[in-house]
């Protein structure tokens, strides 16, 4: 090895990276602590009886659970199967659309959709698909013959196919936008070219060609949806199977018993589903390797991809993703319509009777609330952003990227089931003292928002042409001056998006919110699961609107704002 | 070196790029005087512009450099890329995409320049784009931006000029005024070049020492 | 795992010694209580699931404000056990004072585990200057689930159950474990009810248990050996009715709001219900249809009391317990009844009140569907807690595990 002296960007980095260090703090101290809270009492300490011995006796419990085998079964099948039809559904499109006018409407489409909570989402389809749901109306009694509604099991099926159906269209505008963001690095037009010029077909030649990078870098969101997909539990609440329900029900069904022997069990049963998305992620990254094997046999099989078959599947993405946001949509008229109705008895299509007083009796509340929520949202969504470039920033300078071992380190709380270490969390702020208020809550909701901002941020800097850095470096600029005059400026778009994309992960908190403040912080999305609790579609369908609305400002901001100041600046439209 | 030292333009000594690895890609002895141009010449993926990154300072970490750098009796090997004082184009040109003509150049003037307006306007009026002000750099035809970009650079007052393949793409006609264009200048402001290459008549018109490399022997 | 244990004890032990408790205050000092609740702010953790109760609880804020100073802020839960994790968890981390949490709409099991666990302060309720009022003769707030409540909670609100069921197209419901198991089977998918574990789900199972068991008084002991010949009957008795659910018993509602919204829909013709105002509040809501009523079982149903209980750890016991009494007023309890705002049934006994506020409360029309004190009869009492926990389970390994 000859003498290495390497000075690279700038001055020589060494000594503890200021940046990093702060964000695996913020992100590992609470969700090691938190783990930590779980660990301590499925081996029976820490209990709230304040007694504590070594016992298996929490696992023993829980191996008791009626329906247990059936419910992880449930959780693995439910979460692979949907995320395995999202993302071919985000595949074929993007294969067989892009670059088309309907892929642009689509894609204009499932956007907005990004920021539709959970729990909106799944309960508008689950008004459109009940038996006396909106579809049913729609068609009784003049094509069915229904005056009364049918006894038909569709929501809450013991196989949870409903559960698939909502996560696939929930999860799907995330994993399309997610697709849709790798292209631009990836010469998708020359490479599809070559293939369609090699005689391939469209989806084909695309899944041959650009799938491969473009599935390198989203591999981790979609383990990320992998792993909410398996322990949801707002979606599962209200679309999954009930006799038994999915682990993360059951954990929370315990949690929830005034029968406080059962939260030792209940723990064990959250290091459970840790343990089930670490199977589901091998079971997929097993998959992963299923997936190359069947791609590469088609092509020294000389497949062109031109059968009735593939041909097929063409139609059958831009169908199902259009119906993905037909539903998506529909739901939230849905909501809309509830939340100014007076009487809506099947089989109607529309209310008989509407009224306003439900949105009067919110108003308020609606606007404080939302305040609230917008401006804690914003807080932890620029420290994050801070957090995030400070980081990105020190990667450039050091010039070394990440190890896969950061990336981990980063998804972790995506990929830990929350109820597997927010009791610990909650734990841990006590005894740092930080009791209630908005303080805890914005740490809590830093965990999630950190790693969704740095996804959303660390493809485009990275993307970034280093050489803009040595040319601005070689007109005499410093790291400083080219960070904030040149890099920041320029990625202006997807800073915004990244905020926007922070903003609506905070207003979605529920859990983190409640056990860090103490219930003492209302937040939309509080006051939305309490009201949910009550079953009210009309209380449901205003909260709902509001909360999406909250969380699709910021992305309107982020779309508007550079369009607006760069107006006269084509090169940063596709930047 | 110590004759070296004494002499005025940029002089590589010992100056070797490896990979990580270790695998040594090049390595180079060069004097180069003011007003001067050294070409070096060879197929891509050779590391000519790694070569060139470890001159600025800015080499990626998956590479390592070793030997000296000395400009006018500066040597360069510890000091800050910005510090360096060392103009570069490269082919792209690289127009910073969220600014204007005038701010691209402006942003190019050392920081206590006065009067850095009429500055801009008189480098503009210099490459034949007086008007061009407020415009947008994406709107600029291919040469427009390669004049845009050479006189950002210029008027950053650089004591050494490299170009990193800067002309290859542009067509053969503006190809050739662009050279005569920096050619001109450098000889103008006396900086020593050293310009990569893979283009014969660039090599022919630059006039000067040509260094060529072998092919690598893997890949 | 010595090292855990050793871990843990570091990290959770080390705020316990910063806290030393301020002196609480003493209820049977009122006015003192009365001086120290002034100005504070009483967090009432409380579930927010329909808007008539958070309206009232506002109404309550209001009122308090004006009267004692005291600022009340509902704590909306989907679950009252959030607010009981929030005490545990204070409790771990050594935070016996300043906890978040002053005052927690409580009532049954969630009761019992806390004043098994210490979680609680108290006695107080009996020294409210509104206890006197009480009907503690007569109704069952002194207990709670069996539990004797010893004025560690002070109730507010009566409940007794009462099935929902839509008079058009049901005008003859069924009245008895047996008549209900022959409707069913004669109507296919037109019942269901919560699921348990879910509270109002345990209550069915223990409201047709106390019909369907041979001798229901051994139900006032905790559950022993006796439990599986006493069980039978009822499993017998769901074995045959659960084909004949909704949905074939293959799901269920998750909660009773849910299961209210299934007649609505006209999935189902009739529901349980642990409030005798609650159809008649829906109707005046929207929720149910007017032709919407209600009806008590033959033998009678089950009644229990709704109580608000503090911390042991709440910042502002003397505003809790200051709201607590203001819940227990007569102009407070008058409200709570009226059905359009909650239609729950006052705690109070009438000969004990002003002749006023008896007229008051005799001039208040109770709704639709509603029925009156006589209708409804007495109350049966609740069984032991114990039973309900074991039903729950074994209900789960039977019907809720998909077998």
């Amino acid at each position: 090895m000859p003498e290495t002296d390497h000075p690279r960007m700038g001055r020589p980095t060494k000594g503890p990276a200021f940046f990093p260090t702060l964000t695996l703090l913020f992100l590992l101290g609470p969700v090691l602590a938190g783990l930590l809270g779980t660990l301590l009492p499925s081996f029976g300490l820490l209990r709230p009886s304040g007694a504590a011995a070594f016992s298996l006796e929490p696992w023993t419990a829980l191996a008791e659970w009626p329906g247990l085998a059936r419910s992880l079964w449930l959780s693995l099948k439910t979460g692979v199967i949907a995320t395995l039809i999202a993302f071919v559904l985000a595949v074929l499109l993007v294969a067989g659309w892009q670059g088309t006018r309907w892929f642009k409407v689509a894609h204009g489409l499932l956007s907005p959709l990004l920021s539709l909570p959970h729990t909106a989402a799944a309960l508008g389809l689950a008004f459109l698909i009940a038996p006396s749901g909106w579809v049913a109306r729609l068609m009784s009694p003049w094509a069915t013959g229904w005056n009364r509604p049918p006894d038909i099991l569709v929501l809450n099926d013991p196989g949870g196919w409903s559960l698939i159906f909502g996560l696939v269209l929930k999860e799907l505008p995330f994993l399309l936008l997610m697709l849709i963001a790798t292209l631009p690095q990836l010469q998708v037009r020359d490479r599809t070219n070559v293939a369609t010029a090699l005689g391939y077909g469209a989806v084909l030649g695309w899944c041959l060609t650009v799938l491969p990078g473009a599935y390198r870098q989203t591999r981790l969101p979609v383990y990320a949806v992998l792993a909410y997909a398996i322990s949801n539990v707002d979606m599962a609440l209200i679309l999954g199977p009930t006799a038994p329900p999915v682990l993360s029900i059951q954990i929370l069904n315990a949690m929830n018993d005034p029968d406080l022997g059962l939260r030792a069990p209940a723990a064990a049963a959250a290091l459970l589903q840790l343990v089930l998305v670490l199977v589901a992620l091998i079971i997929w990254k097993a998959g992963e390797v299923a997936g190359a094997t069947c791609v590469q046999a088609l092509l020294w099989r000389g497949a062109r991809g031109n059968s009735l078959a593939f041909r097929a599947l063409k139609p059958i993405g831009l169908s199902t993703v259009t119906a993905t946001a037909v539903l998506l949509f529909s739901g939230l008229l849905a909501h809309f319509l509830w939340s100014v109705t007076g009487r809506w008895r099947f089989p109607d299509v529309l209310p008989q009777s509407f009224k306003t007083r439900t949105w009067d009796r919110a108003g308020e509340d609606l606007l404080f609330t939302g305040f609230t929520t917008v401006s804690l949202a914003f807080l932890v969504a620029v420290v994050a952003l801070a957090l995030v470039i400070g980081c990105l920033e020190t990667e450039h300078r050091r010039g070394r990227a990440m190890g896969t071992g950061g990336v981990l380190i980063l998804y972790i709380p995506l990929i830990l089931p929350q109820i597997s270490f927010l009791p610990g969390l909650q734990i841990l702020l006590l005894l740092a003292g930080v009791n209630h208020g908005i303080w805890p809550v914005a740490v809590a909701h830093l965990v999630f928002v950190l790693p969704y901002v740095f996804l959303t941020l660390a493809g485009p800097f990275r993307a970034w042409d280093r050489r803009l850095a040595t040319v601005a470096s070689a007109l005499g600029h410093s790291q400083q001056s080219i960070l904030w005059r040149v890099k920041l400026p320029m990625m202006l778009a997807p800073i915004l998006i990244a905020i926007a994309i922070g903003m609506a992960v905070s207003v979605g908190q529920y859990l983190p919110t409640l056990l860090a403040s103490g219930g003492r912080v209302e937040t939309l999305t509080t006051e939305a699961i309490a009201l949910a609790s009550g079953g009210n579609r009309r209380e449901i369908g205003v909260w709902a609107i509001t909360l999406t609305f909250a969380a699709w400002i910021p992305f309107l901001f982020a779309y508007a704002l550079p369009a607006l100041m760069f107006r006269n600046r084509k090169g940063m439209t596709n930047g | 070196m110590d004759k070296a030292a004494s002499q005025s333009g940029l002089t590589l000594s010992d100056l070797s790029v490896y990979r990580r690895s270790g695998e040594k890609l090049l390595q180079v002895n060069a004097h180069v005087l003011p007003g001067r141009t050294l070409t070096i010449m060879g197929p891509s993926g050779i590391g000519k512009s790694t070569l060139l990154a470890a001159i600025t300072g800015t080499l990626s970490p998956d590479f390592r450099c070793s030997g000296s750098v000395r400009l006018n009796d500066r040597e360069l090997m510890q000091v800050p890329p910005e510090k360096r004082r060392l103009g570069i184009l490269f082919q792209d040109h690289l127009l910073f995409p969220h600014f204007s003509v005038a701010q691209n150049l402006a942003f190019g003037l050392p920081p206590r320049t006065k009067h850095r307006r009429a500055r801009v306007e008189q480098a503009l009026e210099d490459i034949d784009l007086k008007g061009f002000a407020s415009r947008d750099p994406a709107s600029l035809s291919g040469g427009q931006r390669a004049r845009v970009a050479l006189m950002r650079m210029l008027l950053s007052e650089p004591e050494a000029l490299l170009l990193d393949e800067a002309f290859s793409r542009l067509d053969q006609d503006l190809r050739a005024r662009m050279r005569r264009l920096v050619f001109a200048k450098a000889e103008q402001a006396q900086l020593p070049v050293i310009m990569v290459t893979h283009d014969q008549e660039d090599a022919e018109a630059a006039a000067g020492d040509i260094l060529r490399f072998p092919p690598p022997l893997a890949t | 795992m010595r090292l855990t244990a050793i871990l843990a004890a570091g990290v959770f032990a080390t705020a316990a010694l910063a806290e030393t408790p301020s002196p609480a205050p003493n209820p049977d000092n009122w006015d003192a209580v009365l001086q120290d609740a002034n100005g504070e702010t009483v967090y009432w953790n409380a579930w927010g699931g329909s808007p008539q109760t958070n309206d009232f609880i506002a109404w309550v804020g209001q009122r308090v404000k004006d009267e004692h100073g005291v600022t009340l802020k509902h704590v909306k839960l989907s679950d009252t056990a959030d607010a009981v994790s929030r005490v545990i968890a204070e409790k771990s981390a050594g935070k016996t004072n300043g906890g978040a949490v002053d005052m927690i709409w409580i009532n049954g099991a969630n009761f019992a585990a806390m004043k098994d666990a210490d979680l609680l302060f108290g006695p107080f309720a009996e020294a409210l200057p509104n206890w006197k009022f009480v009907d503690a003769d007569g109704k069952t707030v002194t207990t709670d689930f069996t539990v004797p409540t010893e004025g560690y909670e002070s109730p507010w609100a009566m409940a007794q159950v009462v099935f929902i069921y839509d008079s058009e197209t049901l005008p003859n419901p069924p009245k008895s474990a047996a008549a209900l198991l022959d409707w069913a089977q004669a109507n296919p998918g037109r019942f269901t009810f919560p699921q348990p574990p879910d509270f109002l789900g345990g209550t069915f199972l223990k409201q047709m248990l106390i019909e369907l068991a041979d001798d229901p008084s051994v139900l006032q002991s905790p559950a022993g050996a006796n439990y599986a010949d006493v069980t039978a009957p009822l499993w017998q008795w769901l074995d045959a009715l659960t084909p004949s659910l909704w949905r074939q018993g293959r799901a269920f509602p998750q909660t009773g709001p849910r299961q209210l919204q299934l007649i609505d829909d006209g999935e189902i013709d009739l529901a349980i219900s642990f409030s005798p105002g609650e159809a008649s509040a829906a109707i005046a809501n929207d929720l149910l249809p007017d032709t919407a009523r209600t009806f008590v079982l033959d033998g009678g149903t089950l009644g229990n009391a709704s109580f608000v209980a503090i911390p042991f750890n709440a910042s502002a016991k003397a505003g809790a317990m200051v709201v607590a009494d203001f819940l227990l007023s007569p102009e407070a309890q008058l409200r709570a009844q009226t059905p359009d705002i909650l239609g729950y049934g006052t705690v109070l006994n009438m000969d004990a009140l002003a002749a006023s506020d008896r007229d008051a409360f005799a001039a208040l029309d109770l709704g639709p569907a509603t029925l009156s004190p006589a209708e409804l009869g007495q109350a049966l009492p609740e069984p032991h807690a114990s039973w309900m926990t074991k039903i729950e389970q074994d209900w789960s390994t039977r019907y809720g595990a998909g077998n």
